[in-house]
C-alpha cells in the first residue's frame, strides 16, 4: 500500500487474495522473471495476457499468467496503460496523455513497475 | 434499512479506497455444493448434505459468463467438497474457457492420479489442499479419521504429476498452531506453497470454536512466525486482528466483505462474506432479475457495509488503523457488536467483552445447516464422539446390523 501511482504486489500471485483483498508479498510461487530494463524512450503496451478493469479510484490489473494483481491508482495513469499500443514511445504516452512535467519521474517510476511484473511488455 | 452512500473520496491510499467497494469483487468465493464427504468439527458452511436447491450445471454457466462480464478475474471455489459435483471438471473447464479463473479447496477425495494430471496439465487452475494438522493425529480429530491420509495422498499425486505451486491449506486451531514449522516442511517436501488462516465461529466452527482457537500467547507467538516467516506463506489476509501487535503484517489489512470479496453459496445466494453465511449478511440471489450483478451493485445491504466504520468503541482506540475493528464474522457469531473489539482483539479487549455478554445470550446461528443428520465414516473426535470406523468391517463384519 505504499505506491503513490500503483500498489503492485509484485511478487504475489493473485490466488493469495481472499478474504480481504490485497496479496502479500511472496518469495516464492512461480518462477520469477528476470527484473524487466525499463526504457521509456521505446515503445510499450499492455501486456498480452493482462485484463484492465476500470474502477472508481483508477482500474485493476491483472496477469492470467503469472496471476499477479496490481492497482493503478490513477485514471491518468490508467489512460497511459491502455494508450501505450499507440505511441511510438513511453515517454510520448505521457505526454500525450497530458502527465505534467513535474510528474514524469513517478510516472515512470510507475510503468517501470509495471514492467517489472510484466504488466506491461516491449513492442517489437 | 436505509442506505446513504457516502462521498468517495479521490486519491489517498488504496485501503480507504477500498472501504468505499469495487464495481465488481476483487475475487470471489463460490461454493459450489453443501454436499461433503467429511464431517469437519469447525466447517464454517456446516455442509454434509447436498441441497436440492443447488444451482444446476446451466445456471453455474449463467453465474459464470456474467463474472466474465464483470472481469471478476478468478474465483475461489470450495463446499462442501465441490469435487463431489458430477459437472464439476465440466465447469472448471467452463469458467477457465471464459477468462475466470479457478482456484478449488478441496480435502482431497477425488485428487486420483488422473485427475492430478489433467489439473497439471491446465493452465489458470490452481488447487488448495485443506489440511489442519501436520500429523494425522492432529489433523484427524477435526477433520476425521483418514482425512489426513487422503490429504496426503492428493498431495502425492498433485507432485508426482508435475503440478507446481499447489497449495496446502490450514486453518490455525489451538491444536496446530505449534506445528507451523512441521506445516513448512510439509509443503515443501511436495513442492507446494503454505497457506495458512484464521479459525472462525462460523458453521459449526460455533460449537468448537471456544476450544480450537488459539489462546492470546498463541496469538502472539503466530504474529512473531508471521513476521518471520510471512513472506513465504499466504494468509488470505485473514491475519490483520494481529497488525494491533505493532507492525502491520503484509497484505490487505481491512474486512473486505462486501467491499472487495463476497460469497455465491450453492443454492445461489450471496453473502458478504465466506464466514458470513446467515440472514444479517444475505444480500439476494444470483437467481433473481439482474443476477449477481445487480446484487453485487444495489444491494443495500453492500451499500451499508461500503461505508467507514466512524462510530464504536473501536474507532477511540490507538490501534483502530492497524487492526480496523477485525474481523465482522468473528464478533457477529459470538455475539459482539459489530462495531466493538473482535473477540480475539489482541489488546484483550475482545475478552472483556466476551465476558461482559449478557449471562442470557444466545450468539445468532446460522438458518442453514446441511451437517450429515447420521453417522459418517471417521468422523472427528474432537466433540468426544465415539470415532465410527473407517470401514465397518474394521471391527465386525456384524457391526453396526441390527440382527431380527
Amino acid at each position: 500500500m505504499r505506491g503513490v501511482l500503483i500498489d503492485a504486489p509484485v511478487a504475489a500471485p493473485a490466488e493469495q487474495v481472499r478474504e480481504a483483498g490485497a496479496a502479500l508479498p511472496s518469495g516464492s510461487g512461480a518462477a520469477a522473471p528476470p527484473p524487466a530494463d525499463f526504457d521509456p524512450s521505446l515503445p510499450w503496451r499492455r501486456a498480452r495476457s493482462v485484463a484492465l478493469r476500470p474502477e472508481p479510484f483508477g482500474a485493476l490489473v491483472y496477469h492470467f499468467g503469472n496471476r499477479k494483481l496490481s492497482f493503478l491508482k490513477s485514471r491518468t495513469l490508467v489512460a497511459v496503460v491502455e494508450t501505450l499500443a499507440e505511441q511510438p514511445s513511453a515517454d510520448a504516452t505521457l505526454v500525450a496523455c497530458g502527465v505534467p512535467d513535474t510528474q514524469l519521474p513517478a510516472y515512470r517510476r510507475a510503468l517501470a513497475d509495471l514492467a517489472r511484473s510484466q504488466m506491461i511488455e516491449e513492442r517489437t | 434499512m436505509t442506505a446513504v452512500v457516502p462521498q468517495r473520496p479521490t486519491g489517498g491510499r488504496l485501503i480507504d479506497q477500498f472501504e468505499y467497494g469495487l464495481d465488481a469483487p476483487i475475487c470471489l468465493t463460490w461454493e459450489l455444493t453443501y454436499a461433503c464427504n467429511l464431517a469437519c468439527a469447525h466447517c464454517l458452511s456446516s455442509s454434509g448434505r447436498r441441497d436440492p436447491r443447488e444451482l444446476s450445471t446451466a445456471e453455474a454457466e449463467a453465474v459464470i459468463d456474467e463474472l466474465q462480464r464483470m472481469q471478476v478475474f478468478y474465483v475461489n471455489v470450495g463446499g462442501g467438497e465441490p469435487t463431489v459435483r458430477p459437472d464439476f471438471w465440466h465447469l472448471l473447464d467452463y469458467a477457465i474457457g471464459h477468462d475466470v479463473g479457478v482456484k478449488f479447496s478441496t480435502n482431497g477425495v477425488k485428487l486420483d492420479r488422473v485427475r492430478a494430471e489433467q489439473l497439471a496439465a491446465t493452465d489458470y487452475v490452481d488447487v488448495q489442499i485443506s489440511l489442519d494438522g501436520a500429523t494425522a493425529e492432529v489433523n484427524d480429530r477435526v477433520r476425521g479419521t483418514g482425512s489426513y491420509a487422503t490429504a496426503v495422498r492428493a498431495l502425492e499425486n498433485l507432485a508426482e504429476a508435475g503440478m507446481r505451486d499447489f497449495k496446502v491449506s490450514v486453518v490455525v486451531t489451538r491444536e496446530n498452531v505449534s506445528q507451523l514449522d512441521e506445516f513448512r516442511a510439509l509443503t515443501d517436501r511436495y513442492g507446494a506453497q503454505l497457506r495458512i488462516t484464521r479459525l472462525r465461529p462460523s458453521g459449526r466452527g460455533a460449537d468448537v470454536w471456544d476450544e480450537l482457537h488459539p489462546t492470546q500467547a498463541q496469538q502472539r507467538e503466530l504474529y512473531s512466525w508471521l513476521l518471520g516467516n510471512g513472506d513465504r506463506v499466504l494468509t488470505g489476509d485473514s491475519f490483520f486482528h494481529l497488525s494491533a501487535y505493532g507492525e502491520a503484517l503484509p497484505g490487505l489489512n481491512l474486512c473486505g466483505a462486501g467491499r472487495v470479496v463476497c460469497l455465491i453459496d450453492p443454492v445461489g445466494d450471496v453473502y458478504a462474506c465466506p464466514f458470513a453465511i446467515h440472514e444479517t449478511f444475505l444480500a439476494g440471489n444470483v437467481r433473481s432479475p439482474g443476477g449477481f450483478q445487480r446484487v453485487w451493485q444495489s444491494s443495500e445491504l453492500f451499500a451499508e457495509l461500503r461505508s467507514p466504520q466512524t462510530g464504536g468503541a473501536c474507532t477511540k482506540c490507538a490501534h483502530f488503523d492497524a487492526c480496523r475493528g477485525g474481523c465482522m464474522a468473528a464478533k457477529f457469531f459470538t455475539g459482539l457488536p459489530l462495531d466493538g473489539p473482535d473477540p480475539e482483539c489482541v489488546q484483550g479487549y475482545g475478552e472483556n467483552a466476551l465476558a461482559a455478554r449478557d449471562a442470557d445470550l444466545v450468539p445468532p446461528r446460522s438458518h442453514l445447516d446441511h451437517s450429515h443428520t447420521g453417522p459418517v465414516r471417521g468422523q472427528p473426535t474432537l466433540l468426544g464422539m465415539p470415532p465410527v470406523p473407517a470401514k465397518l468391517c474394521d471391527e465386525s463384519p456384524l457391526a453396526g446390523l441390527e440382527l431380527r
